[in-house]
């Protein structure tokens, strides 16, 4: 679009040209390196700190006997149930949650996309989970659940496995399956709206050729409007898949990693923070990287996505 | 036929809205309920006699306010900085071919799907080396560097779309650099920047790792963190009202920019995202 404008098309401004190139290049650069050095100041740089410091024993109560391990600290990580318990936790809560929410949103994206009066009113609506604070979701999902003070109890007694008195957060399962449910009700409407996003790029003409020929509306969905917003799903499944698989704020208020309900993240933030464990620490912090970088890379081989050039970036 | 479909539409339209209001509503309900039903315990959802007292308590508790205060601050703070920074960035991704411009945005994709609990260790320990444990920098500084991409993304998308031959057009006609780009550009990138503005307020407001980990008092501890030590003595039975009450209050904030501002955050968040 804009390089049309200064596209240069004789031969004789070409010195011209490439200064100007040079001079539009250097500029860029300018622009862009504030940002990038903020970024990786606080990236970058402490990431190679835990890489370093991962090699240690290091508690930080006990300075003194900082003492090089080597690889040791991730053979103890890798060899202790804990660290595998807490990655299956984080696991079925991403798998769980993301499966849920791409339903839901899905639907709710149907709805929004068809409803026609009160949008205003529907889009507030559905932001507001997005924006609350999710310490806060927390707390109201927990106090839901409660076995004192808690509706879920009262309202869901026609189900035969609850009762007035089953307690939420006793064992395992029902923690998890309340964690699970406050961290679906936060994010759906995130994957809603792009699912919404994604449903308007399909065209109208093609879903009316495809009545006219008689498409029933599970063919329609199936053989028309999935397939075309293949790229907002990709998109939405990858954002959210990462973000779930960081899951801590919940977890830290509703069970504080009561019941075997710990995610990987906790475990690292309870080795470092509560333990000062700094060398255990930023192991199990190098090993959550690296989970969070090969997840990426199966998601985006799987689905095959190019971010760039599905925003035409390219 | 029709008529089904819209029994349906309609159906789906009431269920998205108790889906997302009913927490809300909840969580509104225990703050307007007295101290003493919570602690004996109330399972049901409205209460029983409405009282105000928990909002005079809390409005009254300095550890709470100065808290607010911090977020406030610190929030405000970081979205500035890091939309200045964003809007450079973006600028040059949108308008000038420079070498390394998906470099930029891939390095603004990795680092949004950073595990941001990762360099809770290694800032802890840096933190506390230079003097920012525990301080407003110490806070704005990772906040920044956390919400740029996401700036830089929704920015970049929006700059795309802005005409700037424009700015040209208006040169031609007279105007000097300086006039045609306040004149031309600074209005049509506006309401992108200001977008970006928002969601970036949203998650300064939001974070939790971060804020937990890297204060000690609540000299730089803000609303989200503080309110995890609300919890009181016995951690099985925390003191309801007064923590719905804290939800609430930092819960207006966010509605208040919903309310106010829907239509931005909705084309903001799927500009960064799906916008082709």
């Amino acid at each position: 679009m804009t390089t049309t404008v200064s596209t240069p098309t004789t031969s004789a401004a070409e010195p011209h040209a490439s200064d100007r190139a040079t001079a539009e290049n250097r500029l860029g650069l300018k622009l862009v390196a504030p940002a990038v050095v903020m970024m990786l100041l606080v990236t970058a740089y402490p990431m190679l700190q835990a890489l370093y410091l991962s090699l240690f024993r290091y508690r930080l109560t006990t300075p003194g006997e900082k003492q090089f391990v080597g690889l040791g600290n991730y053979a103890t990580a890798l060899t202790d149930s804990l660290f595998w318990q807490d990655l299956f936790n984080t696991v079925v809560i991403m798998v769980v949650s993301v499966a849920v929410e791409l339903v839901i949103g899905f639907a709710f994206a149907m709805v929004m996309h068809r409803i026609i009066v009160a949008r205003g009113l529907m889009r507030t609506s559905i932001l507001i989970p997005y924006g609350i604070i999710t310490v806060v979701s927390a707390f109201a999902w927990q106090f839901a659940f409660s076995l004192n003070n808690g509706f879920v109890n009262g309202w869901f007694q026609w189900l035969p496995w609850i009762s007035a008195d089953t307690n939420w957060f006793g064992s395992h399962w029902p923690a998890m399956f309340a964690i699970i449910v406050s961290e679906i009700w936060k994010t759906t409407p995130f994957m809603a709206l792009l699912l919404l996003a994604g449903l308007s790029q399909v065209s109208d003409d093609m879903l009316e050729a495809a009545q006219v020929d008689g498409a029933t509306w599970w063919q329609r969905l199936y053989k028309v409007i999935l397939p075309n917003m293949r790229a907002a799903i990709m998109v939405a499944v990858l954002f959210r898949a990462l973000d779930a698989f960081r899951i801590f704020d919940n977890i830290f208020v509703m069970t504080k990693g009561a019941q075997g309900t710990e995610s990987s993240s906790f475990l690292t933030y309870r080795q470092v923070i509560e333990q000062f464990q700094l060398g255990m620490g930023s192991a199990l912090s190098v090993l959550l990287f690296l989970a969070v970088l090969l997840l990426a890379f199966l998601i985006v081989r799987l689905f095959r996505v190019d971010l760039a050039q599905a925003r035409g970036e390219a | 036929m029709r008529g089904r479909t819209a029994v349906g539409i309609w159906t789906g339209f009431v269920l998205i809205l108790v889906w997302c209001l009913l927490p809300v509503v909840w969580i509104l309900s225990l703050s307007f309920k007295p101290v003493s039903e919570t602690t004996v315990g109330s399972p049901q959802f409205l209460p029983k006699t409405w009282t105000t007292q928990n909002y005079s308590d809390i409005i009254a508790n300095p550890d709470f306010t100065r808290a607010l205060l911090n977020s406030f601050g610190i929030a405000l703070i970081s979205t500035a900085l890091a939309v200045l920074f964003a809007t450079f960035a973006a600028y040059a991704i949108a308008r000038l071919e420079f070498r390394g411009k998906r470099l930029v945005l891939s390095l603004a994709l990795a680092i949004a799907m950073f595990p941001v609990v990762s360099l809770v260790g290694p800032l802890f320990d840096m933190w506390r080396a230079v003097g920012l444990f525990n301080t407003w920098p110490g806070l704005i500084i990772p906040y920044m560097s956390f919400t740029l991409p996401l700036a830089i993304w929704t920015l970049s998308a929006f700059f795309r779309e802005i005409p700037w031959e424009m700015e040209q057009a208006a040169q031609v006609d007279g105007a000097t650099n300086w006039q045609a780009f306040r004149k031309v550009i600074v209005p049509l990138a506006a309401p992108g920047v200001f977008t970006a503005a928002i969601l970036t307020f949203f998650f300064a407001w939001n974070e939790f790792v971060l804020a937990i980990s890297l204060t000690s008092t609540t000299a730089a501890r803000t609303v989200p963190a503080q309110l995890s030590y609300f919890v009181g003595p016995d951690p099985f039975n925390p003191p309801y009202s007064q923590l719905a009450t804290a939800s609430v209050v930092v819960t207006i904030p966010v509605v208040l920019i919903v309310l106010l501002f829907q239509r931005r955050i909705v084309a903001g968040l799927t500009a960064g995202a799906v916008k082709g």
